[in-house]
């Protein structure tokens, strides 16, 4: 008998939104609470009697720690005076993860691009103390059951596709990276709550600094903000980027399951109303990521953990092909999670960068989302890198064009496949089913095709898929 | 990245001068001497709409050697509020800042033998920033450690200067005069290097103006300067493009007549006792929008020199 594990954490996908700008022009974003006294900025960290950072990051979620290990790893912006503003107990506790903790079901797919970079910075060797999963076969499936596709690391040369690591284990391991380092860094344990430009002078409309509110009441001053404040970003609120587009609505339900062996194979279903997710976590343990419509989540919402259970088996298997013979363990309450999901860019304002979730969320398939984030992390590092090695004000606007014009089409490219792959699999119109199996079938075998298909997924390359 | 056929060129092309540094009028190549003190006056293409009006010498100019040309410094004072917008008359200074900064970073961390990955490679030494305008130079350099002086002939360019230097503390520090080059000279300043970018173009006489930069440079320094050249493509693109079709400058900010090519100028650093190391050029690419640095020195170019010991 299968039993219930973990929590069931359930997200909205409801809105697919592109970001657009309220407020054009680059100078002076004017934002809520704007002080009008010029003060004159010392030398010492201080700028009238405030602090003064060069860069504060809004946000110390897994994709902001990202920013700032990178910064402090880097030999150009190891001596930028960093703030990291957010109220998570997490970042000021540095309590350790237990490796006999049952596993998060907050997982992220880990691309070996992402891994690359965090081997650059010295944080992989800490991932490497937790638990995580290498993975070094993917296999997606068609509802139908008429096609598959099976995907394998060697066919890129390379000895792993990718490998799944518990979020809080990837946050921890930044957190220890940036303890090590040699760092002026301040963590600030409050929300930010508004948000101003300095006012500049007429003849010098660039050089202004951001002066940022914080929830405990103080204030500081930074040349350069970064939102990295996840999807709900305040940071972006404040600074007038909106979000609009086209919608559809989704949930997913998120758990672990145990499996009787050792399973090194990622597999994707996908069902009529959205596709089904099984990621190797380690220790026999998987992730699932179950994406359904509003209706059929509210239903499942409501079930008893036995029938629960039974859905995500038929899910799992339902006699299609062979799937890792998965047994559901452990238990605790169920808890769902919603979160929006909008798709925004990467956009820039003067002395306003967003990054990860706050620049775009994207449906959980293929395990982008994370990735994207440190993608623009470690994008953001080094266009800062770049623009002090010709003595720019980091909080330029020209400089952070360059970020966007990295990112942008980087993101824009996944956001379209995976809106592409969500769209056309979640709709249910009988001999199209058939008609997309007999494409998967075709990918099976059309290798140019397929590879380009891993090395997109795993981070490595910037061109659209299908080029 | 550096054109190192080109300077091969320069030298023996300049080799003569360096036997007559100090008596010019022993120069055995008299013919293109003479070529570089008149050419202001009569090598103006006919066709020339910007040189339509040729400059007339300053009189007060010729026995004072000052390197004040009143009606270029009009230029600048009519549009100097606009020195730190971005999209306005300094567009161009704007864009290209990061490539040529990225090019006087590696020079000059050469030079001094420098660490170029470190974040302040310039700390402890003294640069003087000549013609600085508002500060697109100045500000870069300080910030890469530099002890920067900026000087500019135009009074209102220090005063935006120093107002957009006040707002960030590491900028605040530099050192803004309204005053000339000729003036610092007898003050008897030494600087460790010595930048003139996009400024001999608009001075009375170049020469003298090199040999004021030369004097400001302490033995074992650098001096680096940048301009357009007094080629057709520079004229086509400096001033047709830029002034003309694009209208990112005033009609009539650039005098093509009083361009130097590369060789002239090699030549008049020479005799300035500045030799010159290395030459690049800057070309602009209008797909992209962004500067690179090249070879082709037919357009904008820059010159890192040294002092040869006296
Ligand atoms: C259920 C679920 C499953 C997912 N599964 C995967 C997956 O399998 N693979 C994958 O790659 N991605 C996955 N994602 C996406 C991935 O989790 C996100 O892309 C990633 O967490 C983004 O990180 P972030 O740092 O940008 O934002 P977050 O992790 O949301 O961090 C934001 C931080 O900002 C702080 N904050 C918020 N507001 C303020 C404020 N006003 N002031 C100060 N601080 C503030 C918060 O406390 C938080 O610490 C999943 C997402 C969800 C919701
Ligand atoms: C094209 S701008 C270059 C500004 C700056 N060097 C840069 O590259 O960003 C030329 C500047 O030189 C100044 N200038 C012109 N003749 C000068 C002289 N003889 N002495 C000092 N400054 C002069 C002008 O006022 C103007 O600010």
């Amino acid at each position: 008998m299968n039993r219930i594990t973990a929590r069931r954490v359930t997200f909205n996908i409801n809105a697919l939104k592109l970001a657009q700008r309220t407020l054009c022009g680059g100078a002076g974003v004017k934002l809520s609470g704007a002080d009008s006294d010029q003060e004159i900025a010392d030398k010492h960290g201080f700028h009238g009697n405030l602090p003064m950072h060069d860069v504060a990051i809004v946000g110390g979620g897994m994709v902001g720690m990202a920013l700032a290990c990178s910064l402090a790893h880097k030999p150009l912006t190891n001596q930028l005076n960093v703030a990291i503003i957010d109220s998570n107990p997490a970042l000021l506790s540095g309590g350790c993860i237990k490796k006999e903790d049952p596993p998060d079901p907050r997982v992220s797919t880990v691309t070996p691009a992402t891994m690359a970079l965090f081997k650059e910075m010295g944080a992989w060797k800490y991932v490497e103390q937790h638990r995580h999963a290498y993975f070094d076969k993917m296999q997606v499936w068609d509802y139908t059951g008429l096609g598959y596709t099976r995907y394998n690391a060697r066919d890129i040369n390379k000895e792993v596709l990718g490998c799944v690591v518990e979020n809080k284990v990837l946050h921890k391991s930044l957190l220890s990276c940036l303890q090590n380092a040699d760092f002026q860094q301040k963590i600030y344990p409050c929300r930010l709550s508004s948000m101003a430009m300095q006012p500049s002078s007429s003849s010098s409309p660039h050089g202004s600094l951001a002066k940022l509110e914080l929830s405990d009441g103080n204030s500081l001053y930074a040349k350069l903000v970064v939102g990295s404040d996840g999807s709900k970003s305040r940071v972006k609120e404040l600074a007038g980027i909106n979000s609009t587009g086209w919608k559809y609505s989704q949930n997913a339900i998120i758990c672990t399951v145990q499996h009787t062996d050792e399973n090194r194979c990622a597999w994707q279903r996908f069902l009529p109303n959205g596709p089904i997710a099984l990621l190797p976590i380690g220790d026999n343990f998987s992730n699932i990521v179950w994406t359904m419509n509003p209706d059929e989540s509210s239903d499942r919402k409501s079930m008893s953990e036995v029938d629960f259970v039974k859905e995500v088996n038929s899910a799992l298997d339902n006699g299609y092909g062979p799937h890792p013979k998965s047994q559901l363990s452990g238990s605790s309450a169920f808890s769902w999670l919603t979160a929006d999901t909008t798709l925004s860019a990467n956009e820039c304002f003067e002395r306003v960068a967003l990054i990860g979730d706050a620049a775009h969320t994207v449906h959980p398939l293929a395990g982008q989302g994370v990735n994207m984030g440190f993608g623009d992390a470690f994008s953001l590092s080094k266009v800062i890198a770049e623009g002090i090695a010709v003595g720019s004000d980091i909080g330029e606007v020209t400089l952070l064009r360059r970020y966007e014009s990295e990112r942008k089409p980087a993101n824009l490219t996944m956001m379209a496949i995976l809106d592409g792959f969500q769209k056309a699999y979640s709709v249910d119109f009988g001999p199209l089913n058939v008609l997309r199996a007999a494409a998967f079938q075709g990918a099976h075998y059309i290798s140019p095709l397929k590879r380009n298909i891993i090395s997109y997924a795993s981070g490595e390359q910037r061109f659209p898929l299908f080029s | 990245m550096v054109s190192k056929h080109l300077l091969t060129r320069l030298r023996t092309l300049t080799r003569p001068a360096i036997h007559c540094r100090r008596s010019s009028n022993f120069c055995p190549n008299p013919k293109f001497l003479h070529e570089l003190q008149s050419r202001r006056y009569s090598d103006a293409p006919q066709s020339s709409p910007a040189a339509s009006a040729p400059t007339p010498p300053p009189a007060s100019n010729l026995n004072s050697k000052s390197s004040l040309n009143e009606i270029e410094l009009r230029k600048f004072a009519a549009i100097a509020d606009t020195w730190w917008d971005a999209e306005g008359p300094f567009k161009p200074l704007h864009v290209m800042n990061p490539t040529r900064l990225a090019f006087i970073r590696s020079t000059l961390c050469r030079h001094f033998g420098k660490d170029p990955h470190c974040a302040r490679p310039f700390e402890g030494l003294k640069f003087v920033d000549v013609g600085c305008g508002g500060g697109i130079l100045s500000e870069p350099l300080a910030r890469m450690g530099a002890t920067v002086t900026g000087i500019d002939a135009v009074e209102k360019n220090m005063k935006i200067a120093q107002l957009h230097a006040d707002l960030d503390p590491i900028t605040s520090s530099i050192d803004y005069h309204c005053t000339t080059a000729e003036k610092l000279v007898e003050e008897q300043r030494k600087f460790d290097a010595v930048l003139a970018l996009e400024v001999i173009e608009h001075v009375a006489d170049p020469a003298e103006f090199c040999k004021s930069l030369s004097a400001l440079t302490s033995s074992g320094g650098a001096t680096l300067i940048s301009t357009i050249n007094r080629s057709m493509r520079a004229y086509a693109t400096a001033i047709i493009m830029a002034e003309y079709v694009l209208h990112w400058l005033p009609r009539g900010t650039h005098q093509w007549s009083s361009f130097l090519t590369p060789e002239e100028l090699v030549l008049i650093l020479q005799r300035a006792s500045i030799s010159v190391q290395e030459m690049a050029g800057f070309v602009y690419d209008p797909l992209t929008g962004r500067w690179s640095i090249s070879d082709d020195i037919s357009v904008n170019f820059i010159a890192y020199g040294t002092k040869s010991s006296e």
